[in-house]
């Protein structure tokens, strides 16, 4: 077990590896480079100005000497420096990144709880009243773009109702307040952004849930479950429910990447202080160090869930080795 | 010879209501097991079996009912019981073994770990006691080395030893009663012929009422002390099993002994039998057997043939028997 964890994390980081060096030639190709747009912005730039930021900057040197230089400095666990906003990376994307995460976790997590619920009581009486009513709303929710969702979301319920803050990541000048006014604090701003986030999600999980519970009922060790004796809610949650599990694990853990670029969108709706936006920012603004990174990040999440993922498997369905 | 009467089926009517109608799987079928006693049901796939027995046991899934009868277990009538009192007597007092061993275990809990859940659920013991329990109903049916086998996924097994251990766990919690759904189909010829033997020790031991299902003539001719003979989902025959073999009365059994594969020929099944079993919402008013009988009379037709007693304890539904 622990072998197969090693192989696959060195995997993993050779694909990361790989794949940062082909984003890094793309982001070489694409027209227009840092100190073209200082050029644009500084009319009484000199043709020697122009040379000397160049070679400053490194932009003189060959893609793959630039690469190697970037992957030197990472490697000292230095992220870099932004130029547009003029302060080092870690510095700038660290607090963005954890509002980022803790949306996506939140919205995960509840997506889950609901759509996985919903998903197993629509599971036990299929073609009912309560699987059809479901079935339409895990439809709509999965056709309803979120970011339309988000802007209803305000208008009821912060515009309408005033019940949730329309947008931000907490009040101003909570800082120093006790922890727990904090925590409910930015919970309050979270409500409507984690809503818009998951209603898609609880949509797939449902779906998801209802056809892996439905396909395991069907199986003879459920009624072996029964002829024992056991309850109703023992046979289902117990031995129904945790063999349905298996499949939901893979999907879960793919989804928390999903959730996570479907965050950017939100993140803009709801002017949330997330990396969302940064990301987008940063690559029209050629802002190397910032791209770069935030991609490194998001490849490294698909790949790290997906090993997760594995590994969950692993434990969940005995009959799976990784010997 | 035999004492009490353990089961009692009477008038056990079961129904499906799928969308092209009602299907009456079980139609009227009565009988009685006494202690100790084995009772081999035997017929064509589809005629009713495991409907019947997944009935005594009120197992009967949507669209499926229990139409009417009673299911009396030592006087008890178990239709009548709520919910709750029939899960108590679901692997307590009854027990079911079934046909599929690879797929009747659940696959993500250990062998020891669905055999305690059962002990745990109907005895008031210690999950260590259950434990013991456990692993010694496993040694019971000869699974070697049952504490390392206690620790094993259901994959970990052959069939064969699945088996053992679905009959370790139906006989944890001393059943008065045993149904078995031809617990030995899915088994190849020499496990089969070892998890009869181990039924019938058990049984012995325990004195335990036995229903056996199987579509295996040989099979029933070994194990049973009485037979009940199904088709279309209605009762043709019942006898001792000597009795039966040596006098069939009823058309259809002595076609299916006639069919019987003699010892030492390939086996083949029932091919003899002119015909197949009509589907169950096509059975016709009056016998289920009609179209393939070759003694039918008119009145077999119209008429549905009443339930007699040729001798004591032979009874045989035919207006025409041999
Ligand atoms: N879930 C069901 N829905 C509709 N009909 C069923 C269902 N289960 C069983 N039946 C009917 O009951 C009949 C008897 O089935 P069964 O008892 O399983 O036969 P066997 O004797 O082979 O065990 C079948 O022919 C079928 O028509
Ligand atoms: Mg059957």
């Amino acid at each position: 077990m622990l072998t197969y964890i090693l192989r696959r994390v060195l995997q993993t980081l050779v694909v990361i590896a790989l794949l940062s060096y082909v984003v890094f030639t793309l982001m070489a190709l694409m027209p227009g480079d840092p100190v073209e747009m200082m050029i644009a912005s500084n009319p009484k730039i000199t043709a020697e100005d122009i040379v000397r930021l160049r070679e400053f900057y490194g932009l003189d040197q060959p893609a793959w000497k630039r690469y190697a230089n970037w992957v030197g400095t990472i490697s000292q666990g230095d992220l870099g420096y932004s130029r547009t906003y003029r302060v080092p990376v870690m510095e700038l994307m660290g607090p963005r990144l954890l509002n980022t995460l803790i949306l996506s976790v939140c919205a995960l997590s509840f997506s889950l709880l609901v759509g996985i619920t919903l998903g197993v009581l629509s599971a036990l009486k299929p073609g009912g009243r309560l699987d059809s009513f479901f079935s339409v709303f895990s439809f709509a929710g999965i056709s309803i773009p979120s970011f339309w969702l988000g802007i209803m979301l305000i208008i009821v319920f912060s515009v309408k109702l005033g019940w949730f803050p329309a947008g931000g990541t907490q009040t101003i000048g909570m800082e120093g307040a006790s922890w727990y006014r904090e925590f409910f604090d930015r919970g309050w701003y979270l409500v409507l952004p984690v809503m818009s986030l998951s209603i898609q999600q609880i949509g797939t999980f449902m779906r998801y849930a209802r056809s892996a519970m439905m396909e395991v009922l069907r199986l003879d060790f459920i009624r072996t479950a029964k002829a024992k004796g056991l309850s109703r809610g023992r046979v289902l949650w117990k031995h129904a429910f945790r063999n349905a599990l298996i499949p939901l694990i893979t999907i879960a853990a793919l989804s928390l990447s999903n959730v996570f670029s479907g965050a950017i969108l939100t993140e803009t709706v709801f002017s949330y202080q997330g990396v969302g936006k940064l990301v987008y920012d940063s690559i029209i603004a050629n802002d190397f160090n910032v791209a770069m990174v935030s991609f490194i990040i998001s490849v490294s999440m698909v790949l790290m869930m997906n090993l997760v993922a594995d590994i969950l498997y692993g434990f969940a369905d005995p009959r799976i080795s990784y010997s | 010879m035999q004492d009490s009467v353990v089961v009692s089926v009477r008038n056990l009517e079961t129904s499906f209501f799928t969308k092209m109608g009602p299907v009456r799987a079980v139609n009227d079928v009565s009988y009685d097991i006494h202690r100790g006693e084995t009772l081999g049901i035997v017929g064509e796939s589809g005629c009713g079996k495991s409907v019947t027995s997944f009935s005594l046991m009120r197992l009967i899934e949507h669209p499926g009912r229990i139409t009417g009868g009673q299911v009396l277990l030592q006087g008890r009538d178990l239709l009548q019981l709520p919910e709750a009192r029939m899960e108590d007597v679901r692997g307590g007092e009854m027990a079911m073994i079934f046909q599929e061993p690879m797929t009747a275990l659940n696959p993500v809990l250990t062998i020891g770990h669905q055999i305690d859940e059962q002990v745990l659920r109907h005895k008031k013991v210690t999950p260590k006691e259950a434990r013991e329990r456990s692993i010694e109903m496993l040694s019971l049916v000869g699974i070697p080395s049952p504490e390392e086998r206690y620790h094993n996924y259901p994959h970990q097994l052959s069939g064969g030893m699945r088996q053992r251990a679905m009959i370790a766990m139906a006989l944890s919690c001393d059943p008065v009663f045993l149904i078995a759904d031809e617990p030995t189909t899915a088994l190849d010829v020499t496990i089969q012929a070892q998890i009869l033997e181990l039924i019938q020790n058990l049984q012995q031991k325990f004195r335990m009422s036995v229903q056996f299902i199987t579509h295996d003539l040989g099979v029933i001719s070994e194990i049973s002390d009485r037979v009940l003979v199904m088709y279309g989902g209605q009762m043709c025959e019942t006898a001792d099993t000597v009795e039966l073999f040596n006098n069939p009365r009823h058309p259809y059994t002595a076609a299916l002994i006639a069919s019987r594969p003699k010892f030492g020929s390939r086996p083949h099944r029932l091919t003899t039998i002119e015909g197949s079993v009509p589907a169950p919402h096509e059975l016709p008013p009056g016998c289920p057997f009609y179209n393939r009988c070759p003694r039918r009379l008119d009145e077999c037709r119209v008429q549905r043939p009443p339930v007699s007693t040729i001798k004591p304890g032979h009874q045989v539904a035919c207006f025409n028997p041999l």
